[in-house]
């Protein structure tokens, strides 16, 4: 168990400092972010009283777009190279590199959320903190990541792959979408707490769910 | 060697299948009675049922192929399963046309988003995106594998999406099992209704075992000509 964690954590580390040395990937999904945020405001030309209603909507729907950046770039900074074949050859379970990989993707994605969540209470003048909005973000965007970094996988072998992650993730996460974005509501709003119940647990049982897909099939989908 | 001929039973099961649709179409037409508050665009109901339970057969076999490809990594498997989701596919499109169809004087809207309804679409995109999976692959073995992977992740978030739009109220009738009062559209079947839905469910089983059988024929007539051109090319270099 102990070198699988080790494992988990070398490729989170080499992620995460290859990113800070060359800043593409956080650096593109925030600019992203904001900028979808933007264009939503714009499009429905919100009203206060709209833009309170949407906000759990349009935050989670930047995310999902956001997200598939980084996991898009992720994988394929490993493929430019063939910087895969080394992390192939390592002598660890190759479930360690879904399971690394997933991890910095979450990070990723958290830090996204950190930031389009207070500047869209900002600009918006709404207050969204909340300690079971932050659980429902953990658990959401975990669930998230979980099933891109499985279908990124994927989509690496594929001929037009950048293009192809959103189409083949979307119809997949729509259920966890939903429950993301009704817990959410239902915090920010108020509403039944039987049902916020029914969508943690959703929450809850998605995240272990993938999590176990991606432990039986990633070593079947990454060989080279 | 000389070309394989269709086998005689598939061509028995073609005219049968003919004949069942035909059947089923005529006790739809003159048989079964209109309903009394519905009338006569019940009627659709006959054949809605009866394809989207065979649209549910075939995404429900190209799952079962998925499971048994990963695990034996034969790529008759993945033939099977591919032929699963295109019958699969087009049998759950008429399903939501003709739901359309029903829906709109019945529940005065062509489209809600009903669990039902919305799962029925989601499972398309999910399979549109299968076949888009597919054909951004050219090795044989990687699509099937590939695919296999994407037919069971699909598959499981299925039931998923399902119970989460359940969690919102559903106004789509429950013909058969415990069915919610407040449904709207909802009727009794009198016994030649059970006779006309039973004919046609009938009818449209033995229709998609007849396209089933044909395209998983078709599916590995092509796997084998793509195998001769493969080992022809090699001989030329």
């Amino acid at each position: 168990m102990k070198p699988f964690i080790g494992a988990i954590l070398a490729i989170f580390w080499k992620d995460l400092l290859a990113e800070r040395r060359t800043r593409e990937i956080l650096g593109t999904m925030l600019v992203f972010a904001l900028t979808v945020i933007l264009v939503f405001v714009f499009a429905f030309d919100l009203s206060v009283e709209i833009r309170r209603k949407a906000a759990a909507g349009v935050i989670w729907v930047t995310l999902c777009f956001a997200g598939t950046i980084s996991l898009n770039r992720s994988l394929t900074l490993e493929r430019d190279r063939e910087a895969i074949n080394a992390l192939l050859l390592a002598p660890v379970d190759r479930t360690a590199i879904f399971f690394g990989k997933a991890l910095v993707n979450w990070v990723y994605l958290l830090i996204t959320a950190a930031i389009i969540v207070p500047v869209y209470a900002l600009l918006n003048n709404l207050s969204l903190f909340s300690w079971g909005g932050l659980g429902v973000i953990l658990l959401g965007t975990l669930g998230y990541i979980l099933t891109g970094t499985l279908l990124s996988t994927l989509t690496l072998q594929l001929r037009a792959r950048d293009m192809l992650l959103p189409v083949l993730l979307f119809p997949v996460i729509i259920p966890l979408l939903l429950a993301c974005v009704r817990a959410s509501t239902i915090l920010l709003q108020g509403g039944n707490p039987a049902e916020l119940d029914t969508w943690l647990v959703m929450l809850v049982g998605y995240d272990l769910l993938f999590a176990a897909v991606g432990l039986l099939v990633f070593d079947r989908i990454i060989e080279e | 060697m000389k070309p394989e001929k269709t086998p005689r039973a598939l061509i028995f099961l073609d005219f049968l299948a003919l004949l069942a649709l035909a059947t089923a179409f005529a006790l739809v037409i003159f048989y079964a009675p209109f309903e009394l508050t519905m009338g006569s665009v019940q009627k659709v109901f006959y054949f809605h049922v009866a394809a989207g339970l065979a649209g549910m057969l075939g995404f429900f076999v190209a799952t079962i192929a998925a499971v048994a490809c990963l695990k034996t990594g034969s790529l008759k498997w993945d033939v099977a399963g591919l032929a699963g989701v295109e019958i699969g596919m087009v049998l759950m499109a008429l399903c939501i046309v003709s739901g359309s169809i029903w829906a709109r004087p019945v529940w005065n809207t062509w489209w809600t988003w009903d669990p039902r309804l919305t799962t029925a679409l989601i499972m398309e995109l999910i399979y549109a995106a299968y076949l888009l999976l597919r054909s951004g692959l050219d090795d044989a073995r990687r699509r099937a594998k590939l695919a296999a992977v994407y037919a069971v992740v699909g598959f499981i978030s299925v039931p998923l999406t399902f119970f989460s739009i359940r969690v919102f109220r559903t106004i789509h009738p429950v013909m058969i099992g415990s069915a919610d009062s407040s449904a709207n559209g909802l009727f009794a079947m009198n016994p030649s209704m059970q006779t006309t839905f039973f004919s046609s469910l009938a009818a449209f089983s033995i229709l998609f075992i007849a396209l089933y059988w044909h395209r998983y024929r078709l599916g590995n007539l092509q796997a084998e000509i793509n195998e001769r051109r493969a080992a022809l090319q090699e001989e030329g270099e």
